[in-house]
C-alpha cells in the first residue's frame, strides 16, 4: 500500500447553487497526494459544478475547498498554475501542429523558450511522435491526440491533474495505453482526479467517489465499495447507488 | 428475409478510407450491434444504409431497396436516430414530435401506441423546449420522433455514448421492448459491455469487420488460454508481465490483470511459474477465465495488426 496521508484537495460542506437549485449540495470529501482518485456519477448530478469549483474557474456559494492549500474563493490563479486539465473535449488546437500546440501551452504556464525546446524534445520521444512533430493535431488518431492532451496537460510539472473522460471513445487497447500513463503519473507523486463512464476504470482508481443529486452518496476504495454493496462489480455498485440514492461513506 | 444486405461496400473521405469491404446481412427482427471506438467506420455506415451518403463501391439493400436509387421509398420505411442531437431545440417536446409526424403524414394521435411507453416519460414536460431539457430526456424525445412514423427499421447511431451507467440500461431496456414486437434495430455503440444485449454484433476496427457473430460465439473463437491475476501492485504486476518475453497481451480489467501467452495452451502451473519472482514478494490470485467480448476485441486487433 501506497502512503498517502497528505491531502492535496480539501472540500469540506461544499455548496453551489443556481438559484434554488443545488447543483452541488454540501460535499465533503479529501484527496491525497499520489492518489488516482475517480470521480462518478450520473449525467447531472453535479460533477462539472463541482470540478469547475475546484478548478478555480467557479466561485462556490458556501463551503471550504482547497487545493494545494490554495483557497478555491481568492487564490484562483495559484491554483490554476498548482493544477493540470485535460477533458475529452476541449484540449488542444485542431489547426496547430504538435509542436505548435507543446509550444502554445507551454507558452500559456508561462515556461521560458529554452525549456519549452527541451520539453518538447523529450515529449515527442517519450510518445513516438517525433516524426508527426509538424502534423496538424486534426489529422492524428483519437488515441494520439488523448495521450499528447495529457502530457500537455502536465508541460508546467502540476502536482494534481484533472482528467475529465479522458478515455471517451477511442479502443479499448488505446484506453488501457492511457491509462499505463495515469499509472505512470501517480508512480511519480501525481495526483489524478478522474471522471469516466466506464465502469472497469473505476476500479483502477485508488478511491472514489459516486455524486448523485449533488450529494456525495458513497466513498472508498473499489474494494470497499464493493463489498459493502455485496456486488461483484463497479458496474453494479454504481447502478444500485444512482437508483436507490443510498449513502455508505468512508 | 434479410432486412439489411451489405456486399463488399468501401467508402473514402480523401486519402482516409472509412470503411474497407463491408459484407454483412441482417435478418429482420434482428437487434443487430456495430461495436468499435470512434472513426471505425460505424457513422458512415450508418449514413449509406439510411441514404445519407453513397457508397463508393459495392450493393447496398436496406428493406429489399437500394437506398441510392429507391431513397424516397426507403426513408419513409426507416427510423434514424443520428449521434448529434438533431431536434428542434427551439421547439418544445410536442412541437417537434408533431413536426416529425406530418413530415411523414402521420399524426401523433394515430401512432400514439407505439411510443407510448418511452413518451409518456417525457410527456409531463411537453410544453419544455427541446433545448432545455436533460440528456435522458433528450434521448428519449430523439426515439421517440425516429419512431413516430412506425418505421420496420430503425438506425441508432452511438445513442448511449456519453450517457452513465443508469441510463445505458434503461435506453436498451427501451430498445428490447421495441425489438420485442418485431423491429429490426441496428445500433452501433463504443462501449463493449453492450454487445451482450445484441442478438449480433459486428465488430469494427479502421474500416473493417474483425468478426460478425453473435456475441457468445464471438467470445468461443478466443483461442489463447486467458488468465486473470490480481495482486496489490497492480502497475508493477503489469510491468513485470509484460517483461515476459512469453507473454502475448497484457490488458487491464477492473481489478485484475488478463494474460495471454504466445504458448496459447499455457497451463495453470506454467502459469504460476511465469509469475514465481513475483510471487515471492507480492501475494497473487490467478485464475483461468473465459474471455469476454473485449478480451476477444482486443485479441482480434492484435491479430490484425500482426
Amino acid at each position: 500500500m501506497k502512503e498517502i496521508k497528505n491531502p492535496i484537495v480539501s472540500v469540506s460542506n461544499l455548496v453551489k447553487a443556481f438559484g434554488t437549485f443545488h447543483a452541488v449540495d454540501d460535499i465533503s470529501f479529501d484527496v491525497f497526494s499520489g492518489e488516482i482518485f475517480g470521480f462518478l456519477g450520473a449525467n447531472g448530478a453535479g460533477k462539472t459544478t463541482a470540478i469547475k469549483m475546484l478548478t478555480g474557474l467557479w466561485k462556490p456559494t458556501s463551503g471550504k475547498a482547497t487545493i494545494a492549500g490554495y483557497d478555491v474563493y481568492t487564490q484562483t490563479e495559484q491554483i490554476k498554475r498548482t493544477i493540470g486539465y485535460m477533458s475529452q473535449k476541449f484540449s488542444l488546437y485542431a489547426d496547430l501542429t504538435v509542436t505548435e500546440n507543446i509550444r502554445l501551452f507551454g507558452g500559456i504556464y508561462g515556461l521560458r523558450s529554452r525549456e519549452i525546446r527541451q520539453k518538447t524534445d523529450r515529449l515527442l520521444q517519450r510518445l513516438e511522435l517525433t516524426r508527426e512533430a509538424n502534423t496538424l493535431i486534426e489529422s492524428l488518431p483519437l488515441g494520439w491526440k488523448q495521450k499528447l492532451a495529457f502530457s500537455v496537460a502536465m508541460i508546467h510539472d502540476p502536482q494534481l491533474i484533472f482528467l475529465d473522460e479522458p478515455t471517451g471513445g477511442v479502443d479499448p487497447i488505446t484506453r488501457r495505453q492511457f491509462w499505463d500513463l495515469i499509472y505512470e503519473a501517480a508512480s511519480q507523486g501525481k495526483t489524478l482526479f478522474v471522471t469516466t463512464h466506464y465502469m472497469d476504470e473505476a476500479e483502477y482508481c485508488d478511491r472514489l467517489s459516486m455524486m448523485v443529486d449533488g450529494k456525495i452518496a458513497a466513498l472508498g476504495s473499489p474494494g470497499e465499495l464493493k463489498a459493502g454493496f455485496g456486488s461483484p462489480g463497479m458496474d453494479d455498485v454504481f447502478v444500485q447507488i444512482a437508483r436507490k440514492g443510498q449513502t455508505l461513506t468512508r | 428475409m434479410d432486412a439489411i444486405q451489405i456486399q463488399g461496400v468501401s467508402k473514402s473521405f480523401g486519402t482516409t478510407r472509412a470503411l474497407d469491404e463491408i459484407t454483412l446481412s441482417v435478418p429482420e427482427g434482428e437487434l443487430f450491434g456495430l461495436i468499435g471506438p470512434d472513426g471505425a467506420g460505424k457513422t458512415t455506415l450508418i449514413r449509406i444504409l439510411t441514404s445519407l451518403l453513397y457508397p463508393a463501391t459495392g450493393s447496398v439493400h436496406v428493406l429489399g431497396l437500394d437506398p441510392v436509387a429507391a431513397f424516397r421509398q426507403l426513408r419513409k420505411k426507416l427510423g434514424y436516430m443520428p449521434g448529434r442531437f438533431s431536434l428542434y431545440q427551439d421547439l418544445t417536446v410536442e412541437e417537434n414530435i408533431r413536426l416529425f409526424a406530418s413530415i411523414f403524414e402521420t399524426t401523433l394521435e394515430k401512432n400514439y401506441v407505439l411510443i407510448r411507453d418511452i413518451y409518456q416519460q417525457i410527456e409531463p414536460f411537453k410544453n419544455r423546449k427541446a433545448g432545455a431539457l436533460s440528456g435522458g430526456m433528450k434521448q428519449k424525445l430523439a426515439l421517440s420522433c425516429a419512431m413516430i412514423h412506425k418505421p420496420d427499421i430503425l438506425f441508432l447511431d452511438e445513442p448511449t455514448t456519453g450517457v452513465d451507467p443508469v441510463s445505458r440500461k434503461e435506453f436498451w431496456d427501451m430498445l428490447h421492448a421495441l425489438n420485442r414486437d418485431g423491429l429490426t434495430i441496428f445500433v452501433s455503440t463504443p462501449y463493449m459491455d453492450e454487445a451482450d444485449r445484441c442478438h449480433r454484433v459486428g465488430l469494427i476496427q479502421e474500416g473493417r469487420l474483425l468478426a460478425v457473430d453473435t456475441p457468445a460465439a464471438i467470445s468461443h473463437g478466443f483461442d489463447h488460454q486467458l488468465f486473470a491475476i490480481q495482486s496489490s501492485d497492480k502497475f508493477g504486476l503489469i510491468r513485470y508481465l509484460r517483461a515476459i518475453p512469453s507473454h502475448r497481451s497484457v490488458f487491464s480489467f477492473g481489478s485484475e490483470i488478463h494474460y495471454t501467452d504466445k504458448n496459447p495452451n499455457l497451463t495453470a502451473s506454467q502459469m504460476e511459474e511465469l509469475l514465481s519472482a513475483w510471487k515471492a514478494n507480492h501475494p497473487t490470485t490467478t485464475r483461468k477465465i473465459n474471455p469476454g467480448i473485449e478480451d476477444s476485441f482486443m485479441s482480434l486487433m492484435l491479430d490484425e495488426r500482426n
